[in-house]
């Protein structure tokens, strides 16, 4: 009986016939409309505690980042390479420069094949098998941790020929090519078919309509999506552990550890200095507002939808 | 001359004749021919050696093909290197590797399962203190939020899945640990020791606080996609319970939640997924020891921190090769879990537009 909220024993009738009106006043009746409402409020008290009880911590978990990073942020962080053990001063400029570097790489290589599989998936694929097979791998790909790419690429790249920033960018790559893929899918999808049509009407082939019509129309949310997986590889750590190593001076060539901004977080952080800590909160703050923006702006594409975006 | 196939076998709808009436109409003088009437008119003749873009549509669409096909490619790439390379371990240890509890790199044996143990425990840790929080998140989010409060709220949620775990540990290293020394734990213990679950010394790192950042690292996926899925559910079954005078607590039970129960399995296997796999958050706050602890005050390791800490450093090929081996469990797990999960998700959510998370 109390499997079902909704059933109500039949209240006491006395002798009149079954059609009769049911009396809303009997005692069973309020009785169980006050239980149902009681656990009515309950539940609402408790979603909006667990609401409260998750936003708040989250939030204050932000809001201290932004603090401790904007307080230890200065300029030196920008421009100097760490300083020696024990001295005070010193910065990741190094890492900062790594870090493009590895990214400018990865992105190279991943952006075009990422933005290629997402137009497949949305402009040829639209319903058949493979697409489906793909699109569903793309999205596990996305839940494997990010150390398994980093293992992979130490096989192949590491193994023989030493740590190097092209491996930490391979890793970087092989994360980005799924999210991406998912992302221009979903933004050319958003690009209505009327457009589409009308190119090709026009007798525009395919491959220019794609191209000039549909990825033109979607480019502001490709592009946002770009950037977020940009700015989410940017802050990953565990695949560049043992393929770009790290680096505590300035190094441009591939082919040697160099150092990255997440590395040197993580590297600083489990230090003993107080003055690594601060380099540290201050790195955090780096990418946390490269993220937000990223965020933001993607947040902003895909509200509005791609056609008020498109000049 | 053989017309250009003008439609790829892949795509049915024929893209091209269109533009043979279009050409046909401009141009009043040719010899008017439907295509299919059997014969060929010039101007169909004229568009066909100028070229109609049908090689040049096949090529583009083989690259696209090619780039989609190397999501595969890759899935298929990590599981070959990976398996190549724990070729050793696989062959020295085989299955027992899994179910040895012994990690010394010195004498060289290898076995992964007081990682497993430590996995495990932090993930199921976190998903318990995880899921009945998101779960009112979702609800709050999709059945009672005003209109107002749901895009910032959803905005936060976005955000702070997007927080690099690093980040997270740094926080967790310098905020959380003290706390958990400091006052969490003792009070744990005060009132929960009898449990025998917090005996031992407390340090602040351990099993406990790693689940505990795990839990606050897997709350807004899980509540985000929940949240999803809830507002996936036709409104016609939310009016069709409320209609029968239910309470709105019984709405949402009866109505949303029954029909979402899969999806939401789903997304809490989303969450496990990312739980297994998160590594720097949780190799900075577990203390990376090697045993299989009573205590959840006790540092743990987990198969993604073994990795962090060790691969590195590690000298010696069965080492390596055990690491490799490591991340191979790895690899599969998260790949199980994860396509057990999409598939829930994409069962109840099929049908409505996709969101990127």
């Amino acid at each position: 009986m109390s499997a079902n909220p909704l059933y109500t024993p039949p209240p006491v009738r006395g002798e009149g016939p079954l059609h009769a009106p049911l009396n809303m006043n009997s005692k069973w009746i309020r009785l169980n409309r006050a239980r149902r409402h009681a656990v009515n409020h309950g539940v609402t008290f408790l979603a909006i505690l667990s609401t409260v009880l998750v936003i708040a911590p989250l939030v204050a978990i932000l809001v201290y980042l932004l603090y401790m990073g904007a307080s230890s942020l200065n300029l030196a962080f920008f421009t100097k390479i760490p300083a020696p053990v024990g001295m005070p001063g010193g910065g990741m400029a190094n890492a900062i420069v790594g870090s493009g570097i590895i990214l400018a790489v990865a992105s190279a290589m991943g952006i075009p094949v990422g933005i290629a599989a997402g137009v497949y998936l949305a402009e040829f694929g639209r319903g058949k098998l493979l697409a489906g097979t793909v699109r569903f791998t793309a999205d596990v790909l996305n839940g494997v941790p990010s150390i398994v790419m980093g293992i992979a690429a130490w096989v192949v790249l590491v193994d023989r020929r030493g740590f190097s920033a092209l491996a930490g960018s391979v890793a970087l790559a092989i994360m980005m090519v799924p999210m991406i893929a998912r992302t221009t899918e979903e933004m050319l999808a958003t690009v209505p078919h009327a457009i589409r049509e009308a190119a090709l009407g026009l007798g525009v082939p395919k491959w220019r309509t794609v191209l000039s019509v549909s990825l033109k129309t979607a480019s502001p949310g490709i592009i946002t999506g770009c950037m977020l997986a940009f700015a989410r590889v940017a802050g990953e750590t565990a695949p560049l552990l043992f393929t770009a190593l790290g680096n505590q001076f300035w190094s441009f060539k591939l082919n040697q550890p160099i150092a990255a901004l997440p590395l040197q977080i993580y590297v600083y952080a489990i230090s003993p200095y107080d003055e690594w800590h601060r380099l540290a909160w201050a790195g955090s703050l780096v990418l946390i507002v490269m993220i937000m923006v990223a965020v933001t702006l993607v947040r902003i594409y895909a509200a509005r939808g791609v056609m008020k975006g498109a000049s | 001359m053989a017309l250009p196939q003008m439609t790829t076998e892949e795509d049915p709808k024929p893209v091209m004749q269109p533009i043979a009436v279009t050409a046909i109409a401009r141009e009043p003088g040719a010899v008017v021919q439907m295509p299919g009437d059997g014969g060929i008119s010039a101007i169909r003749r004229h568009l066909t050696e100028r070229g109609s873009g049908a090689v040049a549509d096949r090529i583009f669409m083989g690259l696209m093909l090619a780039c989609a096909l190397s999501i595969f490619a890759i899935v298929l790439f990590i599981l070959t290197v990976l398996v190549i390379r724990s070729k050793l371990s696989l062959a020295q240890f085989g299955f027992g590797f899994f179910v040895s509890s012994a990690w010394d790199p010195v004498s060289g044996d290898f076995g992964a399962l007081p990682f497993i143990f430590g996995t495990l425990m932090t993930s199921f840790l976190a998903l318990a203190m995880a899921v009945p929080l998101a779960l009112g998140v979702a609800i709050f989010l999709s059945e009672l939020c005003p209109e107002r409060l749901r895009a910032p709220i959803s905005f936060v949620t976005e955000l702070l899945a997007a927080i690099p775990s690093v980040v997270y540990g740094l926080w967790a290293f310098f905020v959380l640990v003290p706390i958990m020394r400091d006052q969490l734990g003792p009070w744990l213990y005060k009132y929960f020791g009898w449990t025998k679950l917090f005996d031992g010394y407390n340090f602040g790192v351990g099993l406990l606080t790693a689940s505990i950042i795990l839990a606050i690292m897997i709350l807004p996926i899980i509540s985000s996609i929940t949240r999803d899925i809830m507002l996936a559910v036709p409104t016609s079954q939310r009016e069709a319970v409320l209609a029968l005078g239910a309470t709105r607590w019984e709405m949402v039970r009866t109505g949303v939640l029954r029909n979402a129960r899969i999806g939401i399995v789903g997304a809490v296997i989303l969450g496990l997924g990312r739980a297994l796999g998160e590594t720097m958050a949780v190799t900075m706050v577990i203390g990376n020891h090697a045993e299989i602890a009573k205590s959840l005050f006790a540092p743990g390791n987990t198969l993604a921190s073994v990795i962090a800490t060790e691969f590195s450093e590690a000298t010696g090929d069965l080492y390596l090769s055990s690491l490799v081996e490591i991340g191979l469990a790895l690899f599969i797990v998260t790949v199980v879990v994860n396509a057990i999960a999409r598939g829930l998700v994409w069962a109840v959510t099929r049908g409505t537009p996709s969101r990127a998370h």
